[in-house]
């Protein structure tokens, strides 16, 4: 779970570095979706590079999903009975948080390879270059509102998954160091939550170049 | 000061179980919360009824007997044991829900009293080290580092009462068992045994039932000793060592 998550996260922050391309252009941002293509070559065929990617995340995706629904069932059988009265915390908001949440990004990654990877979903007119899908899908005011609560969603999973991964890792050995994996947790979470969503935003209000 | 209580009763492992409410009134604020109960079982053996039965044996925080869930809290609102909880915590007029542990593996005996060898069973399956029995060594002879010495009191201050299973939203057991991995490991005295050790008493611990540890520090917040979070890192680390030299 904590390997699968970590490969995600590697692949999350890769991905919002990417979008952030629209601001240096539509040419720029096409460039790069052409340039993801041609990776590896010519040691890789043409999207050699890109089909590892996704088959690599596809099989993470698979055994994380497989580890949180054995984990939530395992959950269930071990209290049948419920309390009558539970004081809400951190625990009692993520135990929720992570699994409600990660079905939600489950249904939001398949949502998003329909919209942008195959064009299924074609929300705002119908563009062969990635950009122009990307500036006019944003021009909706609802496909941004979607956009903003999945990366919530994602945003709550990294700040509890993060702080869980380096402690299935080991690596919590002191108070100190806990503080700190906190810190990082949070942090990345909020970088996450503001890269992703600057571009949308920035295209719903027009400021793009 | 008075209170309303509402107490989980249930007549025994089979019964259905329901929640009682009870008025009490003239409580001491300077009552433990125990007290307060013996007050009740009082009433309610003068009016003929039975005592609501529920453990407790040292009445000062050291044995681990005595867990309640107290609204919705293991062991109530202060970070201390249920015997060391006072009435003071609460107010003129209060509400009080007031449940036993709640996990499949703690089984309810009856009302408030539950099942905990589970624990033992768990403890016997790796909580151990090997030794050469006979005359006590020197104190010193087998010298340790301050802050192993240290971290293994801290572990060791484990009272086995069970609110880290309670408080669990999995309800699982791993702050009980990290704690004793942490402890015992952190010795020279526990090495031969360490990597035995975690293997066998996670085992045990997945067999007896409870749930799988997500992170959540709900038994951390809810440990009357403090222990923290880390002991299940340690625990992680070990098992994955453990992988290593198998
Ligand atoms: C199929 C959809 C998903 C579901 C049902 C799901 C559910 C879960 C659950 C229940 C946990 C365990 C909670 C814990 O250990 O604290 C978890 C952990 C985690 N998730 Fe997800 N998740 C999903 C997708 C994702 C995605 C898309 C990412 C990355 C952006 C991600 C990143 C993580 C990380 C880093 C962890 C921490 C691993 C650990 O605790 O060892 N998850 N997830
Ligand atoms: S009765 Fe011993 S710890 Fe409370």
């Amino acid at each position: 779970m904590a390997i699968t998550g970590l490969i995600f996260v590697g692949f999350i922050l890769a991905h919002m570095y990417g979008n952030l391309m629209i601001f240096g252009g539509q040419a720029a941002f096409d460039e790069y979706a052409h340039h993801l293509r041609e990776l590896g070559a010519p040691m890789l065929p043409e999207s050699g590079f890109l089909w590892l990617m996704r088959i690599t995340l596809i099989v993470a995706l698979v055994l994380h999903a497989y580890a949180a629904f054995t984990l939530w069932a395992r959950a269930g059988r071990a209290r049948h009975q419920r309390y009558a009265v539970t004081k809400q915390g951190y625990g009692q908001f993520y135990a929720k948080a992570m699994r409600w949440g990660g079905v939600a990004l489950l249904l939001f990654v398949v949502f998003h390879i329909l919209h942008f990877t195959t064009n299924t979903i074609q929300i705002n007119g119908d563009f062969a270059a990635p950009s122009d899908r990307l500036v006019s899908s944003f021009e909706v005011w609802w496909a941004v509102l979607i956009y903003l609560l999945a990366v919530l969603a994602l945003g709550l999973h990294l700040r509890h998954g993060i702080h869980g991964a380096a402690m299935t890792l080991g690596l919590n050995t002191s108070l100190t160091a806990q503080r700190r994996i906190h810190q990082v947790a949070i942090a990345v979470a909020v970088v996450t939550v503001v890269g992703f969503m600057v571009p949308p935003f920035a295209i719903l209000l027009g400021l793009t170049p | 000061m008075k209170v309303t209580l509402k107490i989980w009763r249930q007549d025994g492992p089979q019964d259905e179980g329901r929640m009682q409410t009870y008025a009490l009134e003239s409580v001491s604020e300077d009552m433990s919360f125990l007290e307060m109960l013996d007050v009740l079982n009082e009433e309610l053996t003068a009016r003929g009824e039975e005592p609501v039965a529920f453990d407790s044996d040292c009445r000062e925080g050291i044995c681990g007997m005595c867990g309640l869930v107290i609204n919705g809290e293991a062991h109530g609102p202060e970070r201390t044991t249920t015997c060391q909880l006072h009435m003071r915590s609460f107010k003129d007029g209060d509400e009080i829900t007031i449940e036993p542990w709640r996990a499949d593996a703690f089984p309810v005996i009856r009302d408030l009293v539950v099942d905990r060898s589970a624990f033992d069973r768990i403890v016997a399956a790796g909580g151990y080290i090997s030794v050469n029995t006979g005359a006590a060594p020197d104190a010193h002879a087998t010298p340790v580092p301050k802050e192993n010495a240290d971290r293994a009191f801290m572990a060791a201050e484990c009272i086995s009462c069970g609110a880290c299973v309670a408080a669990c939203p999995n309800a699982s057991a791993m702050l009980f068992t990290g704690s004793k991995v942490t402890h015992l490991g952190e010795l020279p005295q526990g090495q031969p045994e360490r990597y035995a050790r975690v293997l066998q008493m996670v085992d045990q611990h997945d067999a007896e039932g409870f749930g799988g540890c997500t992170n959540l520090g709900e038994c951390s917040n809810a440990c009357p000793k403090g222990i923290p979070l880390n002991v299940i890192s340690q625990l992680n680390r070990d098992l994955n060592a453990a992988h290593r030299h198998r």
